[in-house]
């Protein structure tokens, strides 16, 4: 493959926004669980919550730091290496982002601050509330998100001005089916993110034997939210689906690893594909089957690839893949979690010990799939940036010599590998420490659990 | 509509330099800090405000995209390596905040990630205001300087120039929030500072002078235009006062004024360019329904709620840096 400017953007732009999104989806469902563990504290009054909550708190700041740094790359990134994507459609996706940064930035900056520094200084009150809107910045964050992306899917509410997209119906960009059933689907996936990363950590401490009272609650509160919200979130999947069914009918395909039109269409469960003879090997595949995922009919007629023109296919092999690993990572959580909560419930779950390992071991799984969504969402809309209107190669800034885009991947790279490295070790540090102690004691440290939390006060007040 | 959104423009660009400005500056004289008690005062002093701060750059660079998008097309790419410098620098240094008390051997790693990148990210900040006053050379709408054409002894004076100015004003932040040896310091430290970055400055001028700057002509058709550096160096003498009474308060908002006096100079001398020169705000504006669009939501509601939140938090955590209680 001969090495452009524009392979070089690409690779980079797939590079900092994959690695970006690990860290937003993990602390968007961390903080929606910070602000109920301070409410039910609020509420209840029961320590337990407060030593949870301080010790997800700590994890949260270093994940939402890297979040933060992370993500000023990529408000910069639309102009340096895609500026003509930025030109063209920016009066669309410049004050879509613009929104992002104005609702979303300042209300996670300012009370993000509280929650670090602020529990001495403000009333538990105006401290749950900050929480809270913590929660909901991050919550509006996402939103905007996927506003933008879902108008690059599908391109809506325009008009084409000399050559430029300007908006002609904002109501239109902002509230269409496409965004909300996007928009609850990445949310999801976030909620669940949390949930799963928590639910981890409690089966790790009760097979450790360790911070007992603290386990249980993470490793309940963890499995029921997911067992609750993973039928919802397939459901949003199957609508995803539908859209991606009508509105771009070539990525669907392509999941579909569906080559020819078929009636009724058959559905790929797994297979070798081969762009190049247009075939799948090795294939199991059910009759009837897709049919019925595409349209809820037994006979419709469904569309293959060989529909379209080459130059408008996207790079089959990763969109095929991704979703199938994606599917599959849900469905394992989904039984995890069923079986888990039946357990917990029944308090029967802490004998499982082969059950409680693969909890532990699930922590990757909501990571992996939303990846991998991201991927099929992405390469699927290949090889265009604004579906049917911008193509990825017209999108790159002209003016960007090879080198130099090859100069800034590298120096991401360096860095995110560098900051990405170390973050994890210091998150995994901290989880090992678990609730109660210093921050980051080395593992053989005699303190785990013995010194209080901090220097501050409350432990002395609220602890029998 | 298009007044309003430069006016939200030049806002954000200038609580930017004067917020981020005092948390890069405290990072570039922690650099020359080597006291462990010192330096965690230091960061104490901005740990809560950083991320609020930085944000005002994200505000800056979004509202160019929303409401001139050519602008930001064509600034974004044409300082591609600055523009990949100053991240780098920023990134190294947010994370350094939670990073460098996790650390167990490294700390040191994470010291200097954080002094060298608030040190990075301020010069190519200088280093980019200077290349755009020297003048951008522009063919069909794209940048023509090549890869390195940013690069001059003009825009590397401007850069360290920054960086004295951001340390001024870190050094000014330092005598507010902290007591003790860490605002005597900081005491000894603004005089000198004060007349390096006037020397820098004076340096920067006859440079512009020598090289026949297009900017220079602005200033002879627009004589008012001296009234700023005026109120600057008025500015600059009431610092020296202040230091010697050794109020707190004072020599910040002083130095913000100047800050603020080269801002409204360098505004009035481009104005109506936006891209000094080549494009104005008019022709670079987004049209009617992108800027009402960002008008009649983010401009009028969430904007005066972000000064309130800048508020909030100045209000929550104002007062002296208590080591003890609030530290990492």
């Amino acid at each position: 493959m001969h090495i452009t400017a524009l392979l070089l953007s690409r690779l980079q732009f797939a590079f900092t926004i994959s690695f970006h999104i690990i860290f937003p989806s993990f602390t968007i469902g961390l903080a929606a669980f910070l602000t109920i563990l301070e409410a039910l504290h609020l509420a209840t009054g029961r320590p337990t919550y407060r030593v949870v909550f301080e010790f997800w708190l700590k994890i949260f700041a270093v994940a939402f730091g890297i979040g933060v740094v992370t993500g000023i790359v990529m408000a910069f990134q639309f102009g340096t290496n895609w500026s003509e994507l930025a030109r063209v459609s920016g009066p669309i996706q410049g004050p879509l982002i613009s929104y992002e940064t104005f609702m979303a930035f300042f209300l996670e900056a300012t009370f993000f601050g509280i929650l670090l520094f602020g529990r001495t200084r403000v009333a538990p009150w105006l401290y749950l509330v900050s929480t809270a809107m913590v929660a909901l910045g991050t919550t509006l964050s996402a939103y905007w998100i996927m506003v933008n992306n879902s108008w690059m899917q599908v391109p809506t509410g325009y008009a084409l001005v000399h050559g430029d997209l300007v908006p002609d119906d904002w109501p239109q960009i902002l509230f269409n089916s496409v965004v909300w059933v996007r928009f609850p689907h990445m949310l999801l996936a976030s909620y669940l993110t949390g949930a799963f990363c928590v639910a981890a950590t409690g089966a790790w401490y009760v097979l450790r034997r360790e911070f007992n009272a603290e386990a249980r609650v993470m490793l309940r509160m963890g499995l029921i939210l997911a067992a609750v919200l993973l039928p919802i979130q397939l459901f949003f999947g199957h609508l995803v689906g539908d859209y991606v069914h009508d509105r771009q009918p070539v990525k669907f395909a392509a999941i579909e690893g569906r080559w020819h039109d078929e009636q009724p269409a058959g559905e790929v469960l797994l297979a070798i594909p081969d762009p190049v003879a247009e075939t799948n090997h090795y294939q199991i595949k059910i009759p009837v089957l897709g049919s019925v995922i595409g349209s809820l009919s037994l006979h419709s007629k469904e569309v293959g690839l060989t529909d379209f023109p080459r130059a408008d296919r996207p790079p089959m092999v990763i969109p095929f893949f991704a979703f199938r690993i994606m599917v599959g990572c849900g469905l394992a959580m989904l039984l995890l979690a069923w079986v888990g909560t039946y357990l917990s419930l029944k308090e029967r779950l802490e004998r499982h010990r082969a059950l409680l390992y693969s909890i532990f071991w699930s922590f990757p799984l909501p990571f992996v799939a939303i990846l991998t969504g991201w991927f099929t969402a992405e390469v699927g809309r290949q090889p265009w940036t604004i579906y049917g209107l911008l193509r990825t190669a017209d999108a790159v800034t002209p003016i960007l010599a090879t080198r130099t885009a090859l100069i800034s991947l590298v120096v991401y790279c360096a860095l995110y590998t560098f900051i990405g490295g170390f973050g994890v070790l210091f998150i995994y540090r901290l989880l090992r420490a678990g609730p109660g102690g210093r921050l980051a004691l080395p593992p053989s440290s005699e303190h785990g659990r013995a010194v209080p939390l901090g220097d501050e006060p409350f432990i002395a007040t609220e602890s029998p | 509509m298009i007044t309003f959104w430069v006016a939200v423009l030049a806002l954000s660009i200038l609580l930017y330099v004067l917020l981020d400005g005092f948390d890069l500056g405290v990072g570039i004289l922690y650099g020359f800090t080597r006291d462990e008690g010192k330096r965690r005062d230091m960061i104490n002093a901005i740990a809560p405000f950083w991320d609020g701060n930085e944000t005002w750059l994200v505000v800056a660079g979004v509202v160019l995209w929303g409401a001139f998008p050519i602008i930001y097309a064509t600034l974004f790419s044409a300082f591609y390596i600055p523009l990949v410098l100053m991240l780098a620098g920023l990134i190294l240094r947010g994370v350094a905040f939670e990073f460098r008390n996790k650390a167990l051997h490294l700390r040191w790693v994470w010291d200097a990630g954080f002094a060298g990148g608030s040190l990075l990210a301020t010069f190519m900040q200088g280093l980019m205001v200077g290349a755009l006053v020297a003048g951008l050379p522009l063919s069909h709408g794209n940048y023509a300087g090549g890869e390195f054409g940013w690069l001059s002894t003009f825009s590397v004076l401007c850069g360290v120039g920054l960086c004295l100015g951001y340390s001024l004003l870190g050094a000014c932040w330092l005598v507010r929030k902290c007591d003790g040896q860490v605002q005597a310091r900081a005491y000894r430290l603004i005089p000198a500072l004060s007349v390096i970055a006037l020397a820098v400055l004076a340096a920067v001028f006859i440079f512009a002078l020598r090289e026949h700057l297009q900017v220079l002509g602005r200033w002879l058709e627009r004589p008012y235009l001296f009234l700023f550096p005026l109120l600057g160096i008025a500015a600059g003498i009431g610092l020296i006062l202040s230091v010697h009474r050794r109020r707190e308060l004072a020599p910040f908002c002083l130095v913000a004024a100047t800050f603020a006096a080269a801002f409204c100079t360098f505004a009035i001398s481009f104005w109506p360019y936006m891209i000094p020169f080549s494009i104005t705000i008019d022709a670079a504006a987004a049209p009617h329904a992108s800027l009402a669009f960002m008008f009649w939501g983010e401009g009028l509601f969430v904007l005066p709620l972000m000064l309130i939140y800048t508020a909030i938090s100045c209000r929550v955590f104002h007062g002296k840096v208590r080591s003890q209680s609030d530290s990492y």
